[in-house]
């Protein structure tokens, strides 16, 4: 458990209260949630380190002396189920591969899980199905078992798929949010925002022309060439719910240190800051689906901003920041005015049903 | 982004800081109040205090209209959304703010009710389009600026005889609060808030225009520097204000003259007027019942009004004891300076309305600038520790009473 609680002190109402909407938004509605609930009653060596999969070690009777092996799960509600640059089908492959991949581990195979709802037309689930086929051979991690359910009509929207994946973590790479240390530097793989403005555009009652595409995408191919280039990298996490800011708070949280980030170096698309600048959003709280974050120590950050440079899912890539001593925890950001700011945890929840 | 970069410009930032730190006059204290809450948000959020000088103090004015919605008013939104022939459509800001009850629309969504978020009366006037067979109440809430929309939507409404469309109007006057500040014994007679000058507002200036703060530059001898949202625009008129106090001058100057004109959004104020008249007194969450201090929907134009057609009954409720709302909104407190702040008070839960809209007070610090004072406290040491203590202990009163509310 992470021993500082300061911003949500007040505990969950398990007695009166509902679930809603922010428990689900990636923000510190969700750690809560996640830290009373389900930490409390799962509590294990390996889900306590809250990273976005476990990695274990593979029993020793099975002869594969000292391997380790990684897994991770991912739901998807999405709403709408097709938007541009990719749909439910193409993110439930990228999503999970890319929270295997996170560990540093080479994601090996998925699980689909299907809940379909009655009268969902066929045309549809093929579309999204063939898509994620797609996704997967795109990635080479193959999905080798799965799961149908249908509910009544009503009693879901459209189609939910849950995706897990499992991976082998090679030897001497140790990736975890925990792994921040005062001094470090902290690096970004592309531009924000992208995916959550492109859902957004396509929103009922929201409809807005813009260019920007989902960036949803397969990271395990720029992970691997990072962990090639610098195979002591410290943290890895792709910034989906919550953004940026989400990300970055959980790195300061779990290591128990401050970051302090230039506003002016983090790339955000200029598309991307108009709707957000016209939605009341806040670019560094918007979702990506097709980007990374990583920290690492500061004498081998400019080798790996060139690897990461150097692959396609990396050209934007950036060094946005550093780690610093803070007992507060707090994730501080240079402002491109001249001023500073905390860049505080998501509240409330930003965009419903983003992934 | 063209035409908003340009507002945020770093180096045009020093510069001003240069020219303000010259203009200050040394040792003396120049407090200017901002009174609306896209002023508090853009300070908060563009860090625009490390960029003013010390004798330069901002105070925060109450002109975040989800924060001076008092509880009765929300109350009465959750229990028309309650109703199963409702659709409620709300701004989503106003979501999250704490009700009787321990309620918050979002907690009435949870448990089934009708709440749809929009960005616009439009959309609510959609929504009545695509639902005949339901009721759809707007909750109309905000200063001049959101009120010509709403005026727009029921004389749409009214063309189209729509007869499923409703509006529940809180909507309220700008100058009548500046007014209440003004006249409150704290910046009167007491002197405990002093204000030196206003940051006039700016989207409602776009829509009022600056003729009406006239009356407060020449009445209460107060300078206001109209300005725009962006960080830039702070500044400058923050320059603008202490050149007038230097110069012993109350006028009322424009910084954002590329919106705002003497007269204001003509065609504006004509839609509101043809739909809106002065209520005699309305409730506002920190300064109380306030005189022709908000709007309500004339006779003519009675049968889209929520309040008459549900027979709406307004029941005042007091704020927390805990809570601070009403002093931070009337300036006369900081949002540190109450206990339940960061402790009881989160954006996640909030106690007062002050921490839930990203313009309230406590919010924008809360989320933006709260780093600041924890870095002096690490100095303080044993006054952090004794603070630390005194929040806890009315943290845990806080709990008591909300234990016993539960039973």
């Amino acid at each position: 458990m992470s021993p500082v609680k300061k911003g949500y002190i007040r505990p969950v109402d398990f007695r009166n209260g509902r679930v809603d909407m922010t428990h689900g938004g990636g923000g510190r509605a969700m750690a809560q949630l996640i830290d009373e609930l389900f930490l409390a009653a799962f509590d294990n060596e390996w889900l306590r380190q809250m990273n976005d999969q476990a990695v274990f070690a593979v029993p020793a009777a099975c002869g594969t002396n000292g391997a380790r092996m990684v897994i991770a799960t991912d739901s998807h509600v999405i709403s709408p189920l097709f938007f541009p640059g990719g749909d439910i089908g193409s993110l439930s492959v990228h999503g999970t591969v890319n929270d295997v991949a996170m560990s540093g581990a080479r994601p090996l195979y998925l699980a689909a899980s299907f809940i379909l709802e009655e009268g969902f037309p066929l045309a549809d689930l093929k579309r999204i199905v063939e898509s994620m086929a797609r996704a997967s051979q795109e990635a080479g991690v193959p999905v080798v078992t799965g799961d149908t359910k249908v509910v009544e009509q009503g009693n879901g929207d459209g189609v939910f798929i849950t995706t897990t994946g499992v991976g082998v973590v090679p030897d001497g790479v140790e990736v975890s949010g925990s792994g921040a240390r005062a001094g470090d530097k902290v690096l970004v793989s592309g531009t924000m925002g992208d995916h959550g403005v492109a859902i957004m555009s396509f929103r009922e009652n929201l409809e807005f022309e813009t260019s920007i595409r989902s960036d949803t995408a397969a990271l395990h191919g720029l992970v691997a060439a990072m962990i090639a280039a610098v195979p002591g990298i410290h943290c890895l996490r792709d910034p989906t719910r919550g953004g940026l800011a989400a990300t970055l708070n959980e790195f300061a949280r779990q290591s128990g240190v401050g970051i302090r980030i230039h506003e002016r170096a983090v790339p955000v698309r200029p598309e991307v800051n108009a709707a957000c600048e016209f939605l009341g959003l806040d670019p560094l709280y918007v979702a990506n689906e097709g980007k990374l974050v990583a920290v690492c120590a500061a004498a081998d950050a400019a080798r790996l901003l060139a690897a990461m440079k150097a692959h396609p899912l990396g050209a934007d890539a950036a060094i946005i920041g550093e780690v610093i001593e803070d007992e507060h925890q707090f994730v501080q950001m240079e402002t491109a005015f001249g001023g500073s700011r905390v860049v505080d945890w998501l509240s409330g929840e930003q965009l419903p049903r983003i992934c | 982004m063209k035409y908003v970069d340009e507002f945020r410009d770093g180096d045009l930032a020093r510069r001003i800081s240069g020219r303000l730190a010259r203009a200050v006059e040394p040792g003396r204290r120049y407090n200017f109040m901002e009174f609306c809450g896209g002023h508090t948000h853009a300070i908060s959020r563009y860090g625009v205090e490390d960029l003013l000088p010390d004798g330069v103090h901002m105070i925060h004015g109450p002109g975040c209209p989800v924060c001076v919605l008092p509880i009765g008013r929300i109350d009465n939104a959750i229990e028309l959304a309650g109703r199963p022939e409702v659709i409620l459509c709300t701004y989503a800001d106003t979501m999250r703010v704490p009700a009787s009850e321990r309620l918050s629309l979002m907690k009435a969504k949870a448990r089934g009710a009708d709440i749809r978020m929009v960005y616009s009366a439009a959309d609510a006037l959609k929504i009545a389009r695509q639902n005949p067979q339901r009721e759809v109440v707007f909750f109309a809430i905000g200063f001049e600026t959101t009120t010509p929309p709403t005026a727009l939507a029921i004389v749409e409404a009214d063309r189209e005889s729509l007869g499923n469309f409703f509006v529940f109007c809180n909507h309220v006057l700008t100058p009548a609060a500046i007014s209440n500040i003004l006249e409150s014994p704290q910046v009167r007679d007491i002197g405990t808030v002093p204000l030196d000058g206003f940051v006039g507002p700016a989207h409602v200036s776009c829509v009022i225009g600056s003729q009406p703060y006239e009356y407060f530059a020449e009445e209460y001898q107060k300078p206001v520097v109209i300005a725009g949202f962006e960080p830039l625009d702070v500044m400058q008129a923050v320059l603008m204000l202490v050149r007038q106090v230097n110069e012993g001058r109350t006028d009322v100057e424009n910084e954002f003259t590329r919106a705002v004109t003497p007269e204001g959004n003509v065609r504006a104020k004509a839609i509101v007027a043809e739909v809106f008249e002065l209520r005699r007194s309305f409730e506002w969450r920190g300064l109380g019942e306030v005189p022709y201090s908000a709007l309500r929907i004339k006779p003519r134009y009675a049968r889209f009004d929520a309040e008459a057609k549900y027979g709406i009954a307004y029941k005042s409720v007091p704020d927390n004891k805990a809570c601070e709302c009403g002093a931070i909104l009337r300036g006369a407190r900081r949002p540190q300076d109450c206990k339940v702040f960061g402790t009881v008070c989160t954006p996640e839960n909030p106690i007062g309305s002050c921490m839930v809209s990203s313009e309230g007070a406590c919010a924008a610090y809360y989320t933006y600038g709260r780093f600041r004072d924890l870095q002096s406290d690490n100095r303080k040491g044993a006054k952090d520790a004794k603070d630390r203590e005194e929040a806890r202990d009315v943290r845990e009163q806080v709990f008591v009473e909300r234990r016993a509310e539960l039973k």
